[in-house]
């Protein structure tokens, strides 16, 4: 008899500590870059603290670098400390392996965001990135159905190499190949808006004729507006020229908002969610469905033209002030 | 007294130096004209202000090169005072230009005075770290390029920090007049300002012996210790007026577009400036200058840019061009070539004095 009460005292005593552990807080350790780095940083720290929240039922614990050292060291010290779900931007794509064997091996789950790593798939649950290539995707598409009788670009590119401009690039370079669309120029300003000023400024001096600037990043083609508005060249919803832009910057929605320009895509910053409702999908003893065969999952971006675009979208999808 | 032709020849040799960039202008100006006969034409066109503004490449490159030119102009007074080059200026410019942005940020609306008091502490900003830089080099006498490669590693990081890591906007059209046009006046004001530095410049060297210190202190320190000048102030001075050149650049650089981007304004001009001034005919060894010989080098430049890009020359590979034809001008410019084409010259006409002895002769 005594032996019954002291096994069913212990199971009673097992099964409160199951409750109790069950109804904590999901710790969570959020391995991220720093917010100073960009206004697509800024937006994307104050995502994940926002969705991470004590209020959402976690207890996340954050750390910021642009070091890849840094951040591996901080990664193994959430795992020291026992987090279940371990979040990771890292800063360079090598050198996780070790840290995320760690992760497996105390039982951690490891989901990526915006940066993939270079490491055995098994290692991560999950990734959550963007596809620069849809988004060129996006904007070539969004482009194509405005109909114009003729399509001569000027294209000014981002620093060459780079992800951004690899997938901005692509699609566009597709059309010129396919001969939908006339390249009257295709430079790099490496993101520098003074830079894609110049070209511009070369291009209506040479006297030749364009009507699509597609610039890679809002910086990029604000500096090409400021060639045409100097040149007189009309530009925007009712202008000659149509401008577009990428990244979505507040303050270049705005100009879409006046009829300044006439698209800007989007890079999300904002995957917080997503992860959020795979750990609670993993919470509740589900399975992630939706991957890739690089375990990805992609984020849903928008392309806005400003014929369409509200205050409200300003609001919630544009970065910075 | 010297003769007619005396005095003609002694303009020649003092101006000499001025022939490399005044044949590479020259050759550049041909080759386009023989492109594109109407490469260089320049019309009158209205922008989408209203205003009445000039157009055309020849106003791009003289708009374009505006910081340039500044920056060169303060640079040649360093290389001359101290036998050196500052290799800070582009990270200079950034400071500078983000100090502006910082004070016009803080006020609610962008005044006139507001913009004047910004670019008041912008000159002081830059003049300070100017003379930082001049301190190190004079006082410390440590090489300029190692004392400036300081400001060069960290620049662009406290820029950074002056701006909480963001591209801030400035949109008012005191502004945008300051990097474009002023509203009536076609001649875009980057090109107005280059002129008022050119003759402030010009009226120091007038009515001060600055311009000749400085020489004398680049040619021999101790000879002008001697003669009582101070190479220590000499040299400080230099950088401080290159920073108040920083200080100019930077404002028309965020004039331009209105907003400041820390990471790429100016970047790399250092490299272009010291290029200016040695394609000017400028020892960078220090000692004799001539200003306006790195003037024209700057335009050199840009024009040579500007036409790199008219003829679709892909922007990544402009530098490779660049730096083809910087080998020809350098060289061209180079003491053995000199050398070489100084005894041909004295070939040349001994041959002929000899003919003509031969002839009296006879």
């Amino acid at each position: 008899m005594k032996k019954f009460a002291a096994l069913f005292l212990s199971l009673v005593l097992i099964l409160c500590s199951a409750a109790v552990v069950a109804e904590g807080p999901i710790k969570v350790g959020i391995v991220n870059n720093p917010p100073s780095e960009s206004g697509y940083r800024e937006a994307n720290v104050k995502d994940f603290e926002t969705v991470f929240s004590a209020e959402n039922g976690y207890e996340a614990k954050t750390f910021y670098s642009i070091k890849n050292d840094e951040q591996l060291s901080a990664a193994r010290q959430f795992i020291t400390d026992g987090v279940d779900y371990l979040l990771i931007s890292a800063a360079e794509t090598t050198g996780w392996d070790s840290v995320l064997a760690d992760a497996k091996e105390q039982g951690v789950t490891v989901f990526l965001f915006d940066r993939m790593i270079d490491c055995d798939p098994d290692l991560f649950e999950a990734a959550v990135v963007s596809n620069m290539a849809d988004e060129g995707a996006t904007a070539v598409n969004w482009l194509l159905s405005l109909n114009l009788p003729e399509y001569k670009v000027i294209h000014i590119q981002g620093a060459m190499g780079s992800d951004a401009q690899l997938g901005r690039t692509g699609a566009l370079d597709a059309q010129f190949e396919a001969g939908a669309m006339t390249k009257v120029v295709q430079q790099t300003a490496t993101w520098d808006e003074a830079e894609a000023k110049k070209i511009v400024e070369t291009v209506i001096n040479s006297g030749e004729d364009f009507n699509v600037i597609y610039a890679e990043n809002d910086g990029m083609a604000k500096g090409a507006v400021a060639a045409l508005d100097e040149a007189g060249i009309t530009h925007g919803v009712n202008g000659k020229v149509v401008v577009m832009g990428f990244d979505c910057n507040k303050w270049a929605l705005r100009e879409l908002l006046a009829g300044n320009w006439n698209y800007d895509g989007q890079c999300s910053p904002f995957q917080a969610k997503v992860i959020d409702s795979m750990i609670k999908t993993l919470e509740a003893g589900g399975a992630i469905e939706g991957l890739n065969e690089k375990k990805q999952i992609i984020s849903v971006e928008k392309g806005f033209d400003a014929r369409e675009l509200t205050e409200e979208d300003i609001a919630t999808y544009g970065l910075g002030e | 007294m010297k003769t007619k032709t005396e005095q003609r020849r002694s303009f020649f040799q003092n101006n000499a130096q001025l022939l490399v960039p005044l044949i590479a202008l020259g050759l550049l100006i041909i080759f386009n004209l023989i492109r594109d006969p109407g490469f260089f034409s320049v019309e009158l066109a209205t922008n989408n202000d209203g205003n009445p503004v000039l157009q055309g490449n020849l106003i791009s490159i003289l708009n374009g090169a505006s910081e340039l030119v500044i920056l060169a102009m303060g640079m040649t007074l360093v290389t001359a005072a101290a036998g050196g080059q500052d290799i800070s200026v582009g990270c200079l410019a950034a400071v500078a230009g983000s100090a502006f942005v910082k004070v016009l940020k803080s006020g609610a609306a962008i005044t006139p005075w507001l913009v004047l008091a910004g670019f008041l502490v912008c000159c002081v900003t830059a003049m300070i770290f100017g003379a930082f830089n001049g301190t190190l080099v004079s006082v410390f006498r440590i090489q300029p390029m190692i004392a400036t490669l300081i400001l060069f590693t960290c620049g662009r990081s406290i820029a950074y920090w002056i701006n909480g890591g963001a591209t801030p906007i400035v949109e008012s059209p005191i502004i945008k007049a300051i990097g474009g046009f002023i509203p009536g006046v076609p001649i875009p004001t980057p090109i107005l300002i280059v002129c008022v530095m050119g003759i402030f410049f010009a009226l120091v060297f007038r009515f001060t012996t600055m311009g000749l210190f400085m020489q004398t202190v680049g040619i021999n320190q101790n000879a002008a210790r001697l003669n009582g000048i101070s190479a220590v102030g000499m040299k400080l001075l230099a950088f401080v007026l290159l920073g108040l050149c920083c200080a100019v650049s930077g404002v028309i650089g965020v004039g331009r577009l209105q907003l400041i981007n820390h990471e790429t304004l100016l970047l790399n001009v250092e490299m272009d400036a010291i290029l200016a001034v040695a394609i000017g005919g400028n020892s960078l060894g220090g000692g004799k200058f001539k200003m306006i010989g790195s003037v024209l080098g700057a335009y050199t430049i840009q024009a040579l840019t500007i036409t790199l890009y008219a003829m679709k020359v892909s922007s990544t590979d402009v530098k490779a061009y660049k730096a083809v034809v910087i080998i020809l001008l350098v060289v061209l410019g180079s003491p053995v070539v000199k050398a070489w084409f100084g005894s041909v010259k004295n070939k040349l006409t001994a041959r002929g004095v000899s003919a003509a002895a031969g002839k009296e002769a006879a």
